[in-house]
This record gives structure tokens, C-alpha cells and sequence, in this order.
């Protein structure tokens, strides 16, 4: 099941101005501590890895535990190095990998 | 009798490999262990910081102070940093210290990202301290921390 992922940017940006980067990502984040009605432990299922690049560079990434809520939240920040397209990838236990791209306005 | 000091303590060399762990905590974490600081957290912490002791600086942990729901307590951590090539915050790991797994998050940073700073939403089954320990890309250890009362926990494991 792919996840459905949203990523927010500034309207527009300079060059060399540090912008905030927000993206959410819907997901049950399941941390393998609980149990089910029988008494069965329910099987760990999180988004461990959430990656960011702008124009093909790394910008920020992140590993994820079990501690991260449910429907993870992320904020970062990049130095606007010109203009390009934001890739932000989030891959969980189960190997589901989502990808979402914007293009950030520069001018 | 005098009182010996962690670094003395670990150069006695007749610590076991737990009491090690736990002596690698800083001082003002084992005071204050009656808080409830779990062994998991012992152990994450050294894996973070190796032998080195963190300098409680430039580490800004923003958390509320009574979290109502556990389930999902938003943070935000900023380290003060010039985020040049020769000197930027190149890791920053949040811990919990008394959830089933202490090992929150890692961040990994570049120069390219002008602030060495984060904002989510985390976990927390109990009342605690949350922890927070940049790594430079001198190898300098930083860290910052908070306590955060919960109303009702969250993780999932009751």
C-alpha cells in the first residue's frame, strides 16, 4: 500500500536564503510492542528511513524507531542553492518505498 | 575514604561491561537515575557517544512541558552551528530514556541544509527526559536535554 505524502514549501525563494522544508507522510507506524485481541504480538511495521535531496544532491535524512508518532511529521531546513526539485523518499519494515517530488519557485 | 571520579572509576578496570555502560552516562544522568532512566537508554547513549562526554551546549530541545497525550508530543531541536563545510552538525540523534526503545531518531545533515535543525512528532510511554546529542564534523559531541511530564503514554505498550 502506498503511503499518501504531502510535502509544503515556501511559495518562492532566493538564493542563499535557508528555507523550511515540511512533509507528512500518512502511516500506521506499528512498533512491535503490542499485542493483538489473542495475545499475538503485532509485527513492527514503521517507516525507518526518510531521505531528501534538491536537485539530486542530499540535503537531510533521517532513521526512524519506534518512537517516531504515527503518520510521521518532519520539518528541515536547506540553503536555497538555486533552482531544482525536492525528491523526498520514506521507506518502511514492510520494503514500501514512497517518493514525492516539488519543484521549489526561485526568483 | 575519598570519593573517586567517573574517569578513575573506569580506569580501574574492574568494571564490568554493564557498570562501564552505565558509568558512561554523564554525572548528571545517574543522579538523577531515580527517575527512571532505563538501561536501554544506557546503552543507546554509549552507542551515540562511544567514551566521549557530550558538553551540555548549543543544544536547544523546544518540547512541551506537560504532554497530554503521549501518542504524539511534538519537538523541535536546534543546534547552534555555522553549518559551513569545515565545521557543521553532521548527526543528531533523539533519545528517549525511559520508552521500550530509547533510539527515537537520527538526522543527518549537510552544509547544503543552512540549520542544524528538526521538528517532528514523538512517542512517550512515561514521564521523562528526552535527550538530544549532536556530532560534529570535528567529532565534537553536544547535547541538550528536557524533561517532559505525560498525562497518558503512548508506544503502543500497554
Amino acid at each position: 500500500m502506498a503511503a499518501k505524502a504531502r510535502i509544503k514549501l515556501p511559495e518562492s525563494a532566493k538564493i542563499g536564503e535557508i528555507i523550511e522544508v515540511k512533509a507528512l507522510i500518512s502511516h500506521v507506524m506499528e512498533t512491535g510492542n503490542r499485542k493483538d485481541g489473542q495475545g499475538n504480538p503485532i509485527a513492527r511495521n514503521i517507516i525507518h528511513t526518510f531521505t531528501a535531496t534538491f536537485a539530486g544532491n542530499p540535503v537531510f535524512s533521517a532513521e526512524f524507531g519506534s518512537g517516531i508518532s504515527a503518520n510521521p511529521f518532519i520539518a528541515f531546513f536547506m540553503t536555497v542553492p538555486g533552482p531544482g526539485e525536492f525528491e523526498l523518499t520514506w521507506i518502511d519494515d514492510q520494503g514500501v518505498k514512497t517518493v514525492e517530488r516539488a519543484p521549489l519557485k526561485v526568483g | 575514604m575519598r570519593l573517586i571520579d567517573r574517569r578513575e572509576f573506569l580506569l580501574a578496570g574492574g568494571a564490568t561491561a554493564a557498570a562501564a555502560v552505565v558509568a558512561g552516562v554523564p554525572l548528571s544522568f545517574a543522579e538523577d537515575d531515580a527517575g527512571g532512566r532505563s538501561l536501554q537508554f544506557a546503552w543507546a547513549f554509549r552507542n551515540v557517544v562511544g567514551e566521549a562526554v557530550p558538553e551540555e551546549a548549543q543544544v536547544t530541545l523546544d518540547l512541551p512541558e506537560i504532554a497530554e497525550n503521549g501518542n504524539t508530543v511534538p519537538y523541535k531541536i536546534e543546534v547552534e552551528s555555522p553549518m559551513t563545510e569545515a565545521d557543521h552538525v553532521k548527526k543528531l540523534h533523539l533519545l528517549s530514556t525511559a520508552n521500550p526503545q530509547a533510539a527515537v531518531a537520527t538526522f543527518h545533515f549537510t552544509p547544503q541544509s543552512g540549520k542544524a535543525a528538526v521538528a517532528g512528532r514523538m512517542r512517550l510511554a512515561k514521564t521523562q527526559d528526552v535527550v538530544a546529542v549532536a556530532e560534529t564534523s570535528g567529532g565534537k559531541f553536544l547535547m541538550g536535554k528536557r524533561n517532559v511530564k505525560v498525562v497518558i503514554g503512548g508506544c503502543g505498550n500497554e
